[in-house]
């Protein structure tokens, strides 16, 4: 499960892979929106890790 | 803009004295002995749960000069400015991972910085005090950036003179003084709801009348092309591992400033800060918004005489007089926060990490309150004759060398959390080395923060502070190896206490 924390470092430092006008979006470029999209993604994946995860036993 | 605008004066002052009222106020805030002990003063009684700790941190992350100098980067070289947004979004992973387990290590010992986990792991004095010292001096210009911020909105309003910010600083300093980190963690609720308010009218209404977000990013893309296309709203190739190393080289030194670390430190639980990740990116979002008002800034045809001035001029030109008062107060309180947290956290490292080590070990906590209160002030007024007496060119400079040196205590900070391989002494040689090589290089290239590689003919170009990371932990795994080799015992400096 840790490994979905790679995910964003993989689909926003790799820059080739989204630096394009089209598909636009709302008037926004793909460049654009689609670095705006990796923010809920990001956080709905570091969720999922959190979830999964066994909670501390010694905490609160 | 010599003229006063006196309605957004108005609105500005009511704000300012709201949150001075609340920065006093804040001492009896979830009340605990300010003065009688560190955890109190610097930490806040290490309690902040969730949302406090979200508008904190949110609050001295996102500061007031990264909603003058983001917009003003994205203004002046297009997509390439951009790049604070992955920066912003893969932190968070990175916080996830590392920060519940520095926030266990500080919380079972009792640690408030940095420099103290790095001496508990290391046992060495040398390794601590260049830890302290890196986060200080990176700290300074930090401050004083904040202040460049506020300086940019009160002249915006037709304030002259240096008066005004002094008068700011010092209202911030004596409530800081008085009721420590819990005056800026009350103070972050108002200026992060201010600044969400003020970015979200912006985001819908500016667009409104500039002809919707299609015609602002084309006016955008005419302005770069008249300037001659060296730069535009998409990358240039020679641009994308300069714009993917900033990001990543950012992310990783984020937290390691004593502002963002004293946030994780104030937390009452590991798990507070796993919850925090998934929740700061919201004001990424805010951030990515913030960006496009440099494009705004084409799309309305201002002109400037410095980008810094984008984001000022954008409200005054399309926003009444009351709005414009309100954004700028929303980014005047917004230097207040993170100028704060950033005098609160550079003044627990020396009371912890230099008064105590070195001048009185023996010191009550107390006493190390009155010196971390002391400090602040003297942090403060250094950051403000900083501003009224050097050239404002040198404290972004020193800003930007700031960010590669926080980012060379990286492996001193982190990789002890994990393994108890590398030595004290292989440590302090490959900061040495990031440090030395990054200053050098940045320098020599007229402070830029990139370096250019020329490799079989291709020349790669890349954030300075990322190489000397790389040239820190490469030195310092050679130096921990040939240590190992000559002392296999070592003597003490990797014994666990």
């Amino acid at each position: 499960m840790w490994a979905l924390l790679l995910i964003p470092f993989i689909g926003l430092l790799w820059v080739p892979f989204y630096n394009f006008a089209e598909p636009s979006l709302f008037g926004f470029p793909f460049f654009y929106w689609y670095q705006f999209a990796w923010v809920p993604i990001t956080s709905l994946l570091i969720w999922l890790v959190y979830r999964s995860r066994t909670p501390d036993e010694t905490e609160e | 803009m010599a003229e006063i605008d006196w309605v957004a004066l108005s609105i500005f002052v009511f704000f300012f004295a709201l949150v001075t009222v609340m920065g006093f106020f804040a001492a009896r805030w979830k009340a605990g002995p300010v003065n009688e002990h560190l955890d109190e003063w610097g930490l806040g009684g290490r309690q902040f749960g969730t949302w406090i700790t979200w508008f904190l941190i949110g609050g001295d992350f996102y500061t007031a000069y990264t909603v003058i100098a983001v917009p003003a980067l994205v203004y002046a070289v297009g997509a390439y400015g951009f790049f604070a947004l992955p920066y912003t979004i893969i932190v968070y992973p990175f916080v996830f991972a590392i920060m519940p387990i520095l926030w266990k290590v500080a919380h079972k010992n009792g640690y408030v910085t940095a420099a103290d986990v790095v001496h508990g792991t290391y046992h060495s004095r040398g390794l601590e005090l260049v830890v302290a010292l890196t986060g200080i001096v990176a700290t300074m210009p930090y401050i004083a950036l904040q202040l460049i911020g506020m300086g940019v909105v009160i002249k915006a309003m037709g304030l002259s003179g240096e008066w005004p910010i002094i008068a700011a600083f010092i209202i911030l300093a004596l409530y800081t003084y008085s009721s420590g980190l819990r005056a800026p963690a009350l103070i972050a609720f108002v200026k992060d709801i201010m600044i969400y308010i003020v970015v979200l009218a912006a985001v819908v209404i500016v667009p409104y009348k500039l002809g919707g977000y299609g015609a602002i990013f084309s006016a955008a893309n005419d302005a770069f092309t008249a300037k001659g296309g060296a730069t535009g709203i998409l990358l240039k190739p020679s641009q994308y591992l300069a714009y993917a190393t900033l990001a990543l080289g950012s992310a990783f030194a984020a937290f390691m400033y004593p502002h963002t670390l004293t946030g994780v430190f104030a937390s009452k639980s590991a798990d507070t800060i796993r919850k925090n990740a998934i929740l700061l990116p919201a004001y990424t979002l805010l951030l990515g918004l913030i960006a496009l008002l440099g494009y705004m800034g084409h799309a309305a045809k201002l002109k400037l005489s410095s980008p810094n001035e984008v984001v000022p001029t954008l409200f005054q030109t399309l926003f009444p007089s009351w709005f414009a008062g309100f954004a700028f107060a929303a980014i005047a309180i917004g230097a207040l926060v993170p100028a704060a947290v950033m005098s609160i956290g550079a003044a627990n490292l020396f009371t912890r990490n230099v008064w105590k080590s070195y001048i009185n070990p023996d010191i009550t906590h107390a006493g190390e309150a009155s010196v971390a209160k002391i400090t602040s002030l003297v942090v403060k007024v250094g950051a403000l004759a900083f501003i009224l007496f050097l050239p404002v060119q040198f404290a972004l400079d020193l800003q930007l060398l700031g960010g590669l040196w926080i980012l060379q205590t990286f492996p001193a900070l982190v990789f002890g959390l994990f393994t108890r391989w590398f030595r004290a002494e292989g440590l302090l040689l490959g900061w040495a080395a990031g440090i030395g090589w990054g200053s050098w290089t940045a320098w020599s290239n007229g402070m830029k923060p990139l370096a250019s590689l020329t490799l079989g003919g291709d020349t790669y170009t890349f954030f300075v502070g990322l190489g000397a990371l790389i040239l820190n932990i490469v030195v310092a795994a050679v130096a921990t190896a040939l240590l190992r080799m000559v002392l296999p015992e070592g003597k003490g400096a990797t014994a666990r206490s």
